[in-house]
């Protein structure tokens, strides 16, 4: 070994696997080969399972609920109603955003679907059978869909345990329908600057009722052991420590006596943050048989019943001066929250971080302000592949300075480019009270520009509009310009926690004698690929290879507590616990490698995969050495063994952004519209695996065309849910998908160790913008200001009739 | 999604099954490919206490000649469809047509008797057999009979099919040598059903329609055979002025649901743009 | 509920068990048979996700009843590595070019495309986008599933141009 030549510089950095490079997934070993371990692969002996009776109206009170010919199937161990529950105080759950939910049917539903009944039984054919047995007698109430019918003076009463409560979790109630008002910003500025405006818009943008549906349902196995008096929860959960604090709290179990297990998650994108009735009913016949049960969300449940997103409407106002420079924004959204108030987001924030909705420009002043109000639909409000109400904020910023450009005749790009907040500005103050880390969106747009070969789009756009109008053609074309800024990262403790929990995250690194190490974290991937690029940030910091390095989470046995994985906060929050843990071995490791070497430790530096003494390279220990010695030589007075745990309280969010371009061809005879090009520019900062990055650009985009282009739950007007199953609801296939065309730029965060900033959710939150601003650019030489989404092909074709195309 | 319960049944021959139908009554099915039946078991919008499987009855499947006429056996799946060589020939329109139903998973299961016999509107392929004059040959209790696809549809899920009878082959004469043809669909995605479709097939003779006959797809309760339309058409050099005729004349027919493609007037108006497009494929693909 | 008793060859495997008539495939895989690499995502013949091989055709197991399913030939994600054990080229392909996330739709997706190469071994992207249409990914955006099944396509057919 000693003849040969010693490794390069480059041979053991690439040998490490480390941050940058193009490391192949550790997971796909088990998956491609189906051995990954997801909730439904579970089997326990005796296990039991749960089938849920759902409400078939909208808005009824429940006169009686007969369960005797379902509790009479052979193989029904129990049903349970509300009024099992109730005793227990579980008839009822405390939602994460300070309302308060019912567990099964009290008294009255409201929503179509909801839970009333829930079966147990010894097979889940059976269930369902006894399920389809148990009687509910209802009496009609009116229902109300519309939310802008929710605070007339008429409205039906729909949360009737809330009679006489003029303030709720965000303050005062305007009215029996309303939950909140959250409003930030000067508003006499900004009333102020729209008096003295030169030019203004106004449009009313709806960002529709979507859902995150992940290919794997929301599911549970909830298994109770008397003797022990133990809880042992395996599901679908993005935040299992979270729901482990929660379980504690509402059962009144000791939280030491619960264990939360998240295996593989089949994708979540924020529907599997919070905590759902199948979980707490499961978890309650667990403890009632004295046997596991299991509970397996179905298509239409999941899509009915658990965590819609969006549903936001809001009246967009931008001030501007007439050569195109922006003086004021005024939003105001109402929101549509469904039945109950179920959002995920961080406790003080009622409408996320919606005031980033100042986006990318540096207004110098804006006033923002959402109604909360309930209706007859199913709860949520989640984060759907994006930081909290981030994607409606930039949706809500990205078409308002397009309607601004075409009524100043202005090109979009460069109305965009002249209001930039500039690189020199960072870190900026936005008006509405957010600081900027870092940016560079001159050179992004520009470069964006360039490489889909902008002014020639916009050349060939124009002769295309005159081929039209001359009767040659039926197909017109669209250029949507999006750039987006985004903000997640959640949080610092400052402002943000999750029932009172500050939302800190966490890592536990524990390097073996061997050299060989265990890391675990308080995050959980759904598809991430955390196993994968967690291991190469401790590569890179501490010099061990990664495929060395095991990454565990979801498990909070053995895992130290963290908020989870939703918002794009695995990097920002994890990431950087990952990277201040390392570095505390990286200290010790350096006291052992001088020892070792026999010098101060002010005389070592670390160099890749070692520490070597300064000016003598040929003087060093490898980390493999300096692991062993810490089991067996260390310093004198310094502890054995090297391992370390981080709690990271990020000082800010991180702000990723990006540049994305949308080439549209509409055939105006049908409303279909075919994407030519995508063009994807994001920043996220220091880029830990490339292919990853990509990965998550790839799919974020496919979700964000489906949502432009066709996602809508939808409700008639008695409150019938519409469209719940994927016969309807749109998740494209691989025909429709767009080809995608990913770029970057890098822009390192400042004030995260690594500088990253995370990625997951920007090509979701750009990607909408951009699709629906292309569709609506390709109609505006006909004088069309904004048509809403979805824009699917019957509402495009609708749109043009109404052009008169 | 759990379907109800239901005793299986296999039969080997369609005497022996239609022997089981009559046997076990009205809340008897047959099952063939089950792509449409078994979804609507796990909704439970269907409940059959009884079903009678096809699949082992060899003679149902497969694609044969009688005569001049092809049969086509009612267990043959839409991929075989795809994979006929002799249907590629003979009857091009019905792999055009065959290929933009449902996925390759569904059609390697879903059958042509299943598609044409349980009445939905949505499926493709009973406008294409009244667009090709195809005639379903039945078999029940008291014996075979044969009917026409232009006459076999009587409302959603309602058809001349009496309980008891089992769909077991269709015949198709099919057009010349030289036809033009299209299937021209509009649908959301692959794997749904048609916004609006039109089947089409003609003949050219000297720049004129010989002959033309549309179907449409799921723009009504049934699939509609658009005869006025096919009638305007005749004898035209497909001018604009006419062929705008004939698309009025289709979509006077139609009267399709509002729901989750569009509402009803879009739909309509789709059926006449499939319309026309089929016209121009098909026109340019006749060759005389 | 009377049981009926069903023979079938899962990978290579005789196999049988004792089910309901009602009994759907992928719960015979998953539950009678524990081979949970196939998955039930939508339910309604929609997502593939429970795609698996039967007789030489890809099927959506939530839609078969496991006695329609008496004598086949079944091929699951369990039974697509090599005799060896190495790997299949898909399996390679999907990690080598990154055709997965969640893994979930994976099993399903990686049984499409195994079919999808028997029938035509050198598609073209439009062909294998076409081939997989039936299986929704939420994750990738299909871009580099198509990649690896490309990858694939070219791995398998290397040998036979080296001999030709």
């Amino acid at each position: 070994m000693n003849e040969m030549t010693p490794p390069t510089a480059a041979e053991r950095t690439d040998k490490l696997q480390g941050m940058g490079c193009r490391r192949k997934r550790v997971e796909d070993v088990r998956f491609t080969q189906g051995r990954g371990n997801y909730v439904d692969d579970l089997k326990l002996p005796g296990m039991l399972y749960g089938d849920f009776v759902r409400s078939s109206y909208g808005h009824a009170r429940i006169k009686s609920i007969d369960t005797s010919k379902a509790k009479a199937v052979p193989g029904v161990v129990a049903v349970l109603t509300a009024a099992d529950l109730a005793p227990l105080k579980l008839h009822w759950m405390p939602t994460l955003a300070g309302d308060v939910q019912m567990v099964l049917a009290d008294g009255k539903v409201l929503f179509q679907n909801q839970e009333i009944a829930f079966v147990v039984a010894n097979d889940r054919y059976v269930a369902a059978d006894a399920a389809e047995l148990v009687e509910v007698e209802y009496e009609e109430l009116p229902p109300l869909v519309d939310p802008f019918k929710a605070m007339a003076p008429d409205a039906p009463v729909l949360r009737e345990d809330l009679a006489g409560k003029t303030s709720g979790a965000h303050g005062p109630r305007k009215h029996h329908n309303h939950i909140f008002e959250w409003t930030v910003g000067d508003r006499e500025a900004t009333d102020l600057a729209f008096r003295d405006a030169e030019v203004t818009i106004k449009e009313m943008l709806s960002y529709q009722r979507v859902h995150p549906s992940p290919l794997e349902t929301c599911q549970c196995v909830a298994s109770f052991d008397k003797i022990k008096g133990e809880l042992t929860l395996w599901g679908t959960f993005q935040a299992p420590h979270v729901v482990r604090t929660v379980a504690a709290i509402l059962s009144g179990i000791p939280e030491h006596k619960i264990h939360v297990i998240a295996p593989d998650i089949g994708g979540g994108f924020g529907n599997k943050v919070g905590v759902y009735p199948g979980y707490v009913c499961s978890v309650v016949a667990s403890i009632v048989t004295g046997k596991p049960v299991k509970w397996v969300e179905d298509r239409i449940e999941n899509l009915s019943a658990t965590a819609f997103a969006r549903d936001y409407h809001m009246t967009t106002e931008i001030a501007a001066t007439k050569d195109g420079k922006v003086t004021g924004l005024r939003v105001h959204v109402l929101a549509d929250h469904g039945a109950f108030d179920a959002c995920a987001d961080p406790s003080k924030w009622p409408a996320g971080f919606f005031n980033i909705v100042t986006g990318s420009y540096d207004f110098p002043t804006a006033h923002c302000s959402v109604d909360g109000v309930y209706t007859n639909k199913a709860p949520g409000g989640v984060a759907y592949r994006c930081s909290f109400r981030v994607t409606e904020a930039a949706y809500c910023i990205e078409r308002g300075m397009d309607i601004l450009a075409q009524k100043l005749g202005m090109d979009p790009a460069e109305l965009r480019l002249k209001n930039f907040v500039r690189r020199e500005q960072f870190p900026y103050q936005s008006a509405l009270g957010w600081e900027y880390d870092s940016g560079d969106y001159h050179t992004a747009l520009r470069q964006g520009m360039e490489k889909v070969g902008y002014t020639a789009l916009r050349a060939e756009q124009k002769a295309k509009q005159e081929a039209f109008r001359r009767g040659e053609t039926r197909e017109i074309m669209g250029v949507g310009v999006c750039f987006f800024t985004e903000i997640v990262g959640a949080g610092p403790s400052k402002n943000c926690d999750i029932l009172g929990i500050a939302m800190f995250d966490s890592c536990e690194i524990r390097i073996h004698p061997t050299g060989a190490a265990i890391a675990r974290m308080g995050t959980k991937s759904q598809g991430q690929g955390h196993e994968t690029t967690y291991a190469q940030i401790i590569a890179s910091e501490i010099g061990i290879p990664a495929d060395d390095i095991m990454v565990e989470e979801g498990n909070t046995d053995t895992a130290p507590y963290g908020l989870g994985t939703y918002g794009s906060r695995s990097t920002p929050v994890a990431g950087a616990a990952i990277a201040t843990a390392a570095r505390k071995i990286k200290a010790k490791a350096q006291m052992i490698a001088a020892y070792l070497l026999e010098v101060h430790h002010d005389d070592v530096e670390f160099d890749i995969d070692r520490f070597r003494v300064k000016g003598l390279p040929e003087k060093f220990k490898t980390m493999k050495e300096i692991s062993w010695a810490a089991y067996n030589a260390v310093p004198p007075g310094l502890e054995p063994g090297l391992e370390a745990v981080s709690y990271y309280d990020p000082p800010n969010m991180t702000y990723p952004f990006g540049a994305y371009i949308c080439v549209m061809d509409i055939d105006v005879d049908t409303g279909v519209c075919k994407v030519r090009r995508f063009y994807a520019l994001d920043d996220c900062g220091t880029r830990i695996n490339p292919m990853i990055i990509e990965g998550q650009v790839h799919g974020g985009l496919t979700e964000a065309f489906a949502i432009a282009m066709g996602q809508e739950i939808a409700y008639d007007e008695i409150g019938n849910v519409k469209g719940a199953s994927l016969m309807d609801f749109f998740l494209p296939t691989a025909v429709e998908t767009p080809k995608w065309e990913t770029d970057f730029t890098v822009t390192p965060s400042p004030h995260h160790p690594i500088g990253a900033k995370g990625v997951g959710e920007s090509p979701n939150v750009g990607g909408v913008p951009a699709f629906s601003n292309a569709v609506n650019d390709a109609f505006a030489f006909l004088g069309n200001t904004h048509i809403q989404m979805p824009h699917d092909a019957w509402r495009v074709w609708q749109a043009g009739q109404k052009l008169g195309v | 999604m759990i379907p109800g319960t239901f005793d299986y049944h296999r039969p080997k021959s369609v005497s022996e099954a239609v022997a089981l139908l009559a046997d076990l009554g009205e809340d008897a099915r047959p099952l063939a490919g089950g792509h449409s039946l078994i979804p609507m078991m796990k909704l439970r919008l269907a409940v059959p206490r009884a079903l009678v499987d096809l699949a082992a009855i060899a003679d149902l499947r497969g694609v044969r000649r009688a005569g001049t006429d092809i049969v086509i056996g009612a267990t043959t799946t839409i991929a075989e469809l795809i994979a006929s060589a002799e249907l590629a020939v003979a009857l091009p329109i019905i792999r055009e047509t065959a290929l933009v139903i449902a996925d390759p998973q569904v059609r390697a299961r879903g059958t042509i008797g299943g598609n044409v016999a349980n009445g939905d509107p949505g499926n493709d392929l009973p406008a294409l057999m009244q667009c090709l004059g195809a005639s379903y040959q039945i078999a029940g209790h008291a014996g075979t009979r044969e009917i026409a696809a232009r006459a076999f549809y009587q409302g959603a899920y309602f058809t001349a099919l009496a309980p008891g009878e089992v769909l077991t082959g269709i015949r198709i004469a099919p057009p010349p040598a030289g036809h033009g043809w299209a299937y021209e669909k509009l649908k959301r995605k692959v794997g749904d059903y048609a916004t609006a479709a039109a089947a089409l097939v003609l003949t050219m003779r000297g720049g004129q329609v010989a002959s033309a006959a549309i179907g449409l797809t799921n723009v009504g309760d049934t699939p509609l055979f658009a005869e006025d339309a096919a009638r305007i058409l005749t004898g035209s050099a497909l001018d604009k002025a006419t062929v705008d005729r004939a698309v009025a004349a289709a979509e006077a027919i139609t009267s399709p649901a509002s729901d989750g493609r569009g509402p009803a007037e879009y739909r309509t108006k789709m059926a006449g743009v499939m319309l026309r497009r089929a016209l121009v494929r098909a026109a340019a693909r006749a060759t005389h | 509920m009377a049981k009926t008793h069903v023979t079938m060859t899962v990978n290579g495997q005789a196999v049988e068990g004792l089910v309901e008539p009602r009994t759907l495939l992928i719960h015979f895989l998953r539950e009678n048979l524990s081979l949970t690499g196939a998955h039930i995502g939508c339910e309604t013949s929609h997502c593939g996700a429970c795609t698996v091989d039967l007789d030489g055709q890809s099927v959506k197991s939530c839609t078969v009843f496991a006695v329609q399913a008496q004598g086949a030939d079944i091929r699951t994600i369990e039974g697509m590595a090599n005799p060896d054990g190495t790997l299949h080229a898909l399996q390679d392909g999907f990690r080598e070019m990154h055709g997965l996330q969640c893994g979930f739709c994976t099993p399903g997706m990686i049984l499409r495309a195994y079919r999808l190469l028997q029938e035509n071994p050198n598609p073209t992207e439009d062909e294998i986008r076409m081939g997989i249409s039936g299986n929704l990914c939420r994750c990738t955006g299909y871009q580099n599933i198509v990649a690896a099944i490309q990858y694939a396509a070219a791995k398998l057919s290397a040998p036979q141009e080296q001999a030709a």
